[in-house]
């Protein structure tokens, strides 16, 4: 049976293709058309065709559990696109550089002259317990005062169609290695449809990174020479690390590859000897980048780093203490960071916040757990997370006791009902949850990815779309409307 | 270059070619297994004994038969050598040298491991075992292809290059060695039609047959064949050529003195060498010489370079 439109249900939530059963949103109409006018076959022949591309061109991720350890899945993609038009987007993208722009100046002054905390907007309490605050890192300024050069902050739409910010990863984001595969693969199974559409192309980011990278060198030299410094091939982004190097044609290190000389330069070992590194992209956590400094049992980092970071030798993207930003206590602030340093009314909404470490919202989210999403501060990938509504009474209980053991720690969202897409599950299309993940390069100018990395929850209802847990992703188009 | 990036790119270069050259041994023994008499006892033990040794062989299986050697061949529980396993590790070398080798090398490398890992039972069987066997062969001849006509011919293919010579070398004088002492048992005067078989075979396993034939075109003797396999230059699986291939490689890359240095050791040894009188222990002590030499070129290789 062909796909019908009329029999897709798109609940009480946005739909980012359907306006209601039967009837596309404008931007949509050309493309269900053609999903609906493929056969069963045809549309497993796509399916198909996207599983091997994705298989041939070794597009995986890692995950650990306990039975199996460590090890490659092929990346979970579905054939269906997520549109967004132009004109939206261009707003969405104003917000982010905006947004972007706020937070670095917030972490360069927490570094420095703390102005914010005097000034009564930030509470000086939330500082001294932040586990990504670095104290190594107070009276230093990097180049351009620019600490998170590459930001990926998470979007989601509710039910009205509001787009919000639900988190910003100043550490080190990924996923923008997928952005880009996807579309390749999309281009290898559904050539029609980029002849049909305005799609704007993704593959700028490369160059795009590779031009902000190169604009932090210590050196004024014309090559500087870039590297990408990964965990290595155990780490679940190392497809990306590599990937990314590849494309920008830096070359992809660990740790042991580099060294810090007395002269606090850093250097790698090649087969002609020493050679000087002028710009690290690091993918390797703050705690980990130095043994020297921080954990002395990282084997991951190169001894010397900071040392040479701070010599300014060397630029680190990002800088090291950037993560002080990527907390989820902070989110709750970037509203008055953005007015108290831009003076400007922030473009994009953020979702509202209790803050635990306040006793009357920690009490209100004690009383309304069942209905809440609780965060922790600092974890990423979805971990240490409660989803209220989907949660037992006996999960209530212990992330009751969580919060009351270390408020600090913990924030409290409602429960946004998040927009859906139709997504593949067999031979039918049912609405999914997503998200969207744009990344923002900021050194002498900033810039954003057309779009970004769409991740979706395949299993049914759930909101939870990490790669880690059984989230997948679909290529995002920004569609230009105007000109067709 | 990263030291390790050429660490990596040398060791893929071995992995690719052992699979190749291990795929190719199982196919002429399979051959040759079809055409000698019953009475000839064979068998699979001297494939062992070239890819690996018998000790390690004989801790998980209690009998050399043909299926047990296969599996040990291919998938091998503690063979690092098998087919899976060479595959597997130059996938892993790939995955973390991603960014230097053509992303077109890499696609390849990946789908020779995925079908490597899923099809390597069809090898078991004689009937499928050919298409399996040739499918690899193929396959890491159009990743040899693929990266000769799309890599920059820089340090690190030079390294790649590298890595391929050493392996095929040290498997053309395991297959001389093997071949030559415990399979071929040495009658002074006369050759049955036999031995010609299994000389066959021999050149046959370095797909040095048909070639031998244009080079050489009497009825087909040890003196010749060894002759043809050690020193003949223009021959790419001979050993004086793989040595030459490697000399070339390094040549390109920076302080090659010491490297260069072994090389010409080995090279001077198997100019030495008179193939008429290279015979039973002789000619076992000979490749042993010459075996040692090239692993003294592959320490001075990590010496400098790594």
């Amino acid at each position: 049976m062909p796909i019908n439109w009329n029999k897709y249900d798109t609940g009480p939530f946005h739909d980012e293709l359907v306006k209601r059963p039967g009837e596309p949103r404008t931007y949509a109409t050309d493309l269900c058309d053609f999903i609906q006018d493929l056969s069963d076959a045809e549309l497993q022949e796509y399916k198909a065709a996207a599983d091997s591309a994705i298989k041939v061109m070794g597009i995986t991720f890692r995950v650990y559990n306990d039975e199996e350890g460590s090890i490659d899945r092929a990346w979970p993609f579905d054939i269906v696109p997520r549109l967004i038009e132009l004109k939206e987007w261009q707003q969405i993208e104003k917000g982010l550089k905006q947004r972007v722009k706020a937070l670095n100046m917030f972490i360069d002054d927490l570094y420095n002259e703390q102005k914010i905390i005097q000034d009564g907007i930030f509470p000086k309490d939330l500082l001294t317990h932040s586990k990504n605050f670095l104290p190594q890192c107070k009276g230093f300024s990097p180049p351009l005062g620019i600490w998170a050069h590459i930001c990926g902050s998470d979007l989601v739409r509710d039910q009205n169609g509001t787009v919000y910010v639900l988190e910003d990863n100043l550490r080190v984001p990924s996923g923008v290695s997928y952005m880009l595969e996807n579309r390749q693969v999309m281009k290898r199974v559904f050539p029609e449809m980029f002849r049909q559409y305005d799609i704007l192309p993704v593959d700028n980011y490369p160059s795009d990174l590779y031009d902000m990278l190169a604009a932090l060198s210590p050196r004024d030299i014309p090559e500087p020479e870039i590297v990408v410094l990964t965990p290595g091939t155990y780490n679940s982004a190392y497809f990306e690390h590599a990937y990314l190097a590849q494309q920008m044609g830096a070359e992809l290190v660990v740790g042991d590859d580099l060294v810090v000389d007395e002269d606090n330069c850093v250097y790698m070992r090649t087969i002609n000897g020493l050679s000087q590194v002028d710009v690290i992209y690091r993918r390797i956590d703050d705690a980990f980048i130095d043994p020297e400094v921080f954990n002395t049992e990282s084997t991951l980092g190169v001894p010397g780093l900071m040392r040479a970071w701070k010599a300014g030798k060397v630029a680190l993207a990002n800088a090291p203490g950037s993560g002080v930003a990527d907390d989820k206590v902070v989110y709750s602030y970037v509203p008055q960071i953005i007015e108290y340093y831009l003076d400007e009314e922030p473009l994009l909404s953020n979702v509202p916040t209790y803050r635990c470490v306040n006793p009357d919202e920690k009490a209100y989210v004690l009383a309304n757990i069942e209905k809440m999403v609780v965060k922790p501060a600092n974890e990423s990938g979805g971990y240490g997370m409660l989803i209220g509504p989907h949660a037992t009474p006996k999960e209530h209980d212990e992330f009751r006791k969580l919060i009351e053991d270390d408020p600090r720690n913990y924030v409290a969202q409602p429960m946004l009902l998040l927009s859906t897409a139709p997504t593949m599950v067999g031979n039918e299309v049912e609405g999914r949850h997503l998200d969207l993940r744009p990344f923002i390069l900021s050194s002498k100018d900033v810039c954003v990815t057309m779009g970004g990395l769409t991740r979706v929850a395949l299993v049914k209802g759930s909101t939870v779309v990490n790669s880690s847990q059984g989230g997948g992703s679909k290529d995002t188009w920004i569609v230009d409307m105007e000109g067709s | 270059m990263l030291s390790r990036v050429a660490n990596n790119l040398c060791w893929l270069g071995r992995y690719l070619e052992r699979a190749e050259n291990t795929a190719r041994l199982i196919n002429v023994n399979s051959n040759l297994l079809l055409d000698l008499p019953k009475s000839i006892v064979l068998g699979w033990e001297p494939i062992i004994d070239i890819v690996s040794d018998r000790t390690t062989f004989y801790a998980h299986y209690d009998m050399a038969d043909e299926h047990s050697v296969l599996n040990f061949l291919l998938v091998g529980p503690n063979n690092p050598s098998s087919i899976v396993s060479s595959l597997e590790f130059a996938r892993e070398n790939a995955r973390t040298i991603r960014e230097i080798i053509p992303r077109e090398v890499w696609e390849q490398i990946n789908e020779l491991y995925i079908y490597g890992d899923e099809n390597h039972q069809k090898a078991l069987f004689r009937r499928s075992r050919y298409d399996f066997l040739t499918e690899v062969i193929e396959s890491v001849q159009k990743i040899t292809g693929i990266l000769a006509g799309t890599m920059t011919h820089d340090e690190g293919y030079n390294f790649l290059k590298i890595g391929r010579n050493l392996e095929r070398a040290d498997m053309t004088t395991r297959i001389i060695d093997v071949r030559s002492a415990t399979l071929l048992p040495e009658t002074e005067t006369e050759q049955s039609a036999f031995e010609n078989l299994q000389w066959m075979s021999v050149l046959k396993s370095l797909t040095a047959y048909q070639m031998y034939r244009r080079e050489v075109r009497l009825r087909i003797r040890r003196p010749d064949v060894l002759k043809f396999l050690l020193l003949e230059e223009r021959f790419p699986r001979s050993l004086l050529h793989t040595l030459q291939e490697v000399k070339g490689c390094v040549q390109n890359l920076p302080n090659f003195a010491a490297v260069s240095h072994e090389l010409e050791v080995v090279e001077k040894m198997l100019m030495a060498a008179n193939p008429q009188t290279l015979i039973q222990d002789k000619l076992h002590h000979f490749i042993d010489d010459v075996q040692l030499g090239i692993s003294q070129v592959f320490i001075k290789l990590e010496e400098t370079y790594f």
